[in-house]
């Protein structure tokens, strides 16, 4: 369980982070949406005790971090950004330490490293110096070290910045695996991501917290949240106007396509689903329908939204 | 403890891990037996003793030193690794005295190779092995107050060059601290017993007082409080930059 209450932090005159709470349950994987800048790091750093609270205090496990970071430092794992290690050491020599420095002696470090060494899959580079090995593989290590006592609470600073998308997809897996009866939190600026592991997301913005809510939820928020796109073949189309008169359509936009298609944007009434009557509509007046589909919103726009508070804007950029 | 012996362990090794603790200790004792032999004269002196070879020890420290301790913290933090390392259930001192404590081991080490010298002089005559024993622990500590120096400035940049620069300075001004000529010159303006002072922060007298086979509690708990002041001064510039 993480808490954090009315956090801040000036660095001088500057205010990177201002005024957040927001707790963290066990089960929950929280993402950690925002700008570059926004404050994401600065924020989990505070959360693992590296750097100090301007004002507001932060729990991890019901143990305050700024009065004991080591205490709270014990029941977290932490993958800093970038994912920094110690490039002279071995794979084998790096967890060693870890594992020495977290106090496992004898047996049960051994069993705690080769866990941790099956779990990310490291056999294969465990003697290879860290500077040696590919981004995939340090990140892995980087993840390793963060999990190897087995944390309650489970900090990941873009833990798939900088990769593949088939290693995007390993680690997203990790953590997903990873996930039951944790606390995770993870930042990140990839979008899908967020759809992909998280359950809660946070978006930040100038260290403010703008939105606290699902990834569906925050979907929702979406303007395009439930419109219709309807394509049709040039020769066989309704016109606007017709589409507008259809039951539960509030507005109808017209966007070019390239290929010579009409392509119509349908958006509802409020709570109105109106992609029945279209397909109703599209049998009776023989329109010749190339597709039709319901959007479910985007993260991105409503992300867009929030931390830039431009939503007229974003539509301008997109058509 | 845990702590503080895993990142004892982690460093000492880490010299051993680079070509550092070869180079370093091959330059260190080819350079102390050049010195010894040529300039210091060792056989012309005609005197079983290892003066000619401790004589050289301030200056030998001066460039080798600042080059062992400009990485301690200026590479954590260039690499990112302080981050790793302050997150981990350790706390900064722990850290800092885990990381001083192994540079300082090694020095011991590189100091311990020199040993063949006490042995040959032992050979070719019957020296007062308790002023070379003295003069052991001396230069020891000594390298400490140098490491100790070189630990701060490390933390308090991410250059390592500037880190070597600034430690070699700084340890210079603490060498010559003693000299007539450094005296004469802050003479000029300070009061005699602020000249005093000055005087008695150098290495060298204190070094020099030791070397004669007094190991002196005073001349080793100068450099005993001054190891734990640049250790403390370490502690407080780390805990200080680290939102850099």
């Amino acid at each position: 369980m993480i808490e954090v209450e009315h956090l801040s932090r000036r660095f001088g005159s500057k205010t990177v982070v201002d005024d957040l709470t927001f707790t963290v349950k066990p089960g929950e994987v929280l993402g950690f949406l925002g700008p570059n800048g926004a404050g994401k790091s600065t924020t989990m750093k505070m959360i693992t005790g590296f750097l100090r609270p301007s004002a507001g205090s932060i729990r991890v496990c019901g143990q305050l971090v700024d009065r004991s970071p080591v205490t709270a430092q014990r029941t977290l794992g932490y993958l800093p950004e970038g994912a920094p290690l110690y490039a002279d050491m071995t794979v084998a020599e790096f967890l060693d330490f870890v594992a020495a420095v977290r106090g496992f002696e004898g047996k049960e470090r051994k069993t705690r490293i080769d866990a941790v060494i099956d779990k990310v899959h490291l056999e294969s580079v465990l003697h290879q110096s860290i500077e040696t090995l590919s981004k995939g593989f340090k990140r892995r290590v980087g993840l390793a070290q963060a999990i190897l006592h087995d944390p309650a609470v489970l900090i990941l600073d873009e833990p798939t910045d900088g990769l593949d998308p088939n290693q995007k997809h390993e680690v997203r897996a990790l953590i997903h695996g990873m996930a039951k009866d944790k606390v995770v939190v993870l930042s990140t600026h990839i979008l899908e991501e967020v759809e992909a592991v998280c359950t809660r997301a946070i978006i930040i913005g100038a260290g403010r917290l703008l939105a606290d809510a699902t990834p569906a939820a925050l979907e929702a928020r979406s303007p395009r949240h439930h419109s219709v796109i309807l394509v049709t073949q040039n020769d066989a189309s309704p016109t606007p106007a017709q589409l507008g008169n259809l039951p539960g359509v509030a507005s109808v936009e017209f966007e070019p396509t390239d290929s010579g298609d009409r392509c119509f944007r349908l958006y509802p009434l409020e709570g109105r689903t109106i992609i029945g009557e279209v397909q109703r509509a599209a049998c009776a007046g023989g329109w010749r329908v190339e597709s039709l589909r319901l959007e479910q919103g985007r993260l991105d726009e409503v992300f867009r939204h929030l931390t830039r508070g431009g939503g007229d804007d974003d539509r301008r950029a997109q058509a | 403890m845990n702590g503080l012996k895993a990142v004892y362990r982690r460093e000492l090794a880490g010299y051993f891990n680079t070509p550092i603790a070869y180079v370093f200790m091959v330059i260190f004792v080819a350079l102390a037996g050049l010195f010894t032999f040529y300039l210091g004269d060792f056989f012309g002196r005609n005197q079983a003793d290892l003066q000619a070879f401790f004589d050289w020890h301030p200056w030998l420290y001066l460039f080798l030193i600042p080059a062992l301790s400009m990485r301690l913290w200026a590479e954590e933090r260039r690499s990112g690794t302080l981050e790793l390392l302050l997150t981990l259930p350790i706390t900064l001192t722990q850290a800092v005295l885990g990381k001083y404590l192994a540079a300082w081991a090694f020095t011991g080490l590189t100091l311990a190779l020199t040993l063949p010298l006490w042995v040959t002089v032992n050979y070719l005559g019957s020296p007062d092995n308790g002023v070379i024993l003295a003069s052991y622990l001396g230069s020891l500590l000594m390298a400490g107050a140098y490491l100790a120096i070189g630990s701060c400035i490390s933390a308090i940049t991410r250059n390592q060059v500037i880190a070597f620069v600034i430690t070699a300075v700084t340890c210079l001004l603490f060498v010559l601290a003693g000299f007539p000529m450094v005296l004469n010159l802050v003479g000029g303006v300070l009061s005699e017993r602020l000249v005093e002072t000055v005087a008695s922060f150098s290495f060298l007298s204190h070094f020099q007082s030791i070397e004669k086979g007094v190991l002196g509690g005073f001349d080793v708990l100068f450099f005993l409080s001054l190891i734990a002041f640049w250790l403390y001064a370490t502690v407080v510039i780390i805990e200080m930059k680290k939102a850099d």
